[in-house]
């Protein structure tokens, strides 16, 4: 039983790693990220290692989407700032 | 470089990468199995050296906790380098900057009402979750650092809830920067009390208790809590340095 769930879901991280790479958007490539790392979290859970599934669920999925969301955040902000400050010389 | 080059440089590659794999896993252990002395050794002796019940905590706090120390200062020093590269240089911006209106590039769609409930009904959830992660890492899986992302991420649900004036509140708190230090020296400090004591760097000097219960274990769940400490304030500083200009001029734009 649980070697039939391992394999699904290892196939299932083949598969969303794949979709994760060819996303193009970064913002579906945040929520990608995000699901990925709910993913790899499950199989640390599945193969036994709570402490390590824990640590992937807050740092997989939710401190790195979260910091590369910032991220693009703030550049759009940058963006918009310097757009208006050519609009306005 | 022809496309038929390309992939014959691709296939070399490939069919390299394929044989390595293969030899790599041939040896791997059967599903489900461990074959390692370390694991079983520590499983068995953590409870009754350490009176700590979870194993991983015990070597990751305990065992080889000098490695951890550096491992915290790493992330210590991200902090401080985040703040270093983003905080804005003094009387150069917010001055001249004229304030951008939010809503040029905030997203179009209204904030449903269920996001904003919900949000709003588990912040309390999670900070409590958070705080009980990071005390109990001795006992059940989780721990300091676990327990200090969990509370870090709590701020955001109100900001995602638009809830920004609690937010911001919370975030640029002073004492944030205060918890990142005092976290952080708590480690070495721990690790320093044992040196007075004529014990070695980290000993484990702090009266073990009794298995099973919070205060137990000694140095790892004082160690554990200094790390939630440090990775939850640490956490909310790299948050608060990303998001401080769209937050100043929100400010601006409503002022």
């Amino acid at each position: 039983m649980t070697a039939v769930l391992g394999v699904g879901l290892l196939a299932l991280i083949a598969v969303s790693a794949l979709a994760l790479v060819r996303t193009d958007d970064p913002t579906s490539l945040v929520i990608s990220l995000s699901f990925y790392g709910l993913l790899l979290a499950l199989m640390f859970f599945l193969f036994r290692a709570p402490d390590v599934a824990l640590a992937q669920i807050t740092v997989g999925a939710i401190a790195l989407p979260l910091m590369v969301m910032l991220a693009i955040t703030r550049m759009k902000h940058r963006e918009a700032t310097q757009q208006r400050k050519k609009k306005q010389p | 470089m022809k496309r038929n080059h390309r992939l014959l440089l691709f296939a070399v590659g490939a069919l390299g990468m394929a044989f390595v794999y293969c030899a790599g896993a041939r040896n791997l252990p059967p599903w489900g199995q461990y074959r390692g002395p370390y694991g079983d050794a520590i499983a068995q002796l953590a409870v009754y050296q350490r009176h700590a019940t979870d194993t991983v905590n015990a070597v990751t706090y305990d065992y080889r906790g000098f490695d951890t120390l550096g491992e915290e200062f790493i992330l210590f020093s991200a902090v401080t380098g985040v703040m270093l590269l983003l905080r804005p240089e003094k009387g150069k911006s917010g001055e001249d900057e004229e304030p951008t209106n939010p809503a040029s590039f905030r997203d179009r769609a209204a904030l449903s009402e269920t996001v904003q409930v919900f949000t709003t009904a588990i912040f309390g959830f999670s900070v409590l979750f958070g705080i009980y992660m990071a005390t109990h890492g001795q006992l059940t899986p989780g721990g300091g650092f676990q327990g200090g992302v969990i509370l870090a991420a709590a701020p955001m649900l109100l900001y995602i809830a638009e809830n920004t004036d609690a937010f911001q509140r919370i975030v640029s708190h002073p004492l944030v920067e205060f918890f990142e230090g005092v976290g952080a020296a708590g480690y070495a400090l721990i690790g320093v009390a044992a040196l007075t004591m004529g014990a070695a760097f980290l000993t484990n000097v702090i009266p073990l208790g009794k298995t099973g219960d919070v205060f137990s274990s000694g140095t790892i769940a004082a160690i554990s809590a200094c790390v939630g400490v440090e990775v939850a304030a640490g956490f909310t500083l790299v948050i608060f340095e990303y998001l401080r200009e769209i937050l100043s001029h929100r400010k601006g734009g409503e002022e």
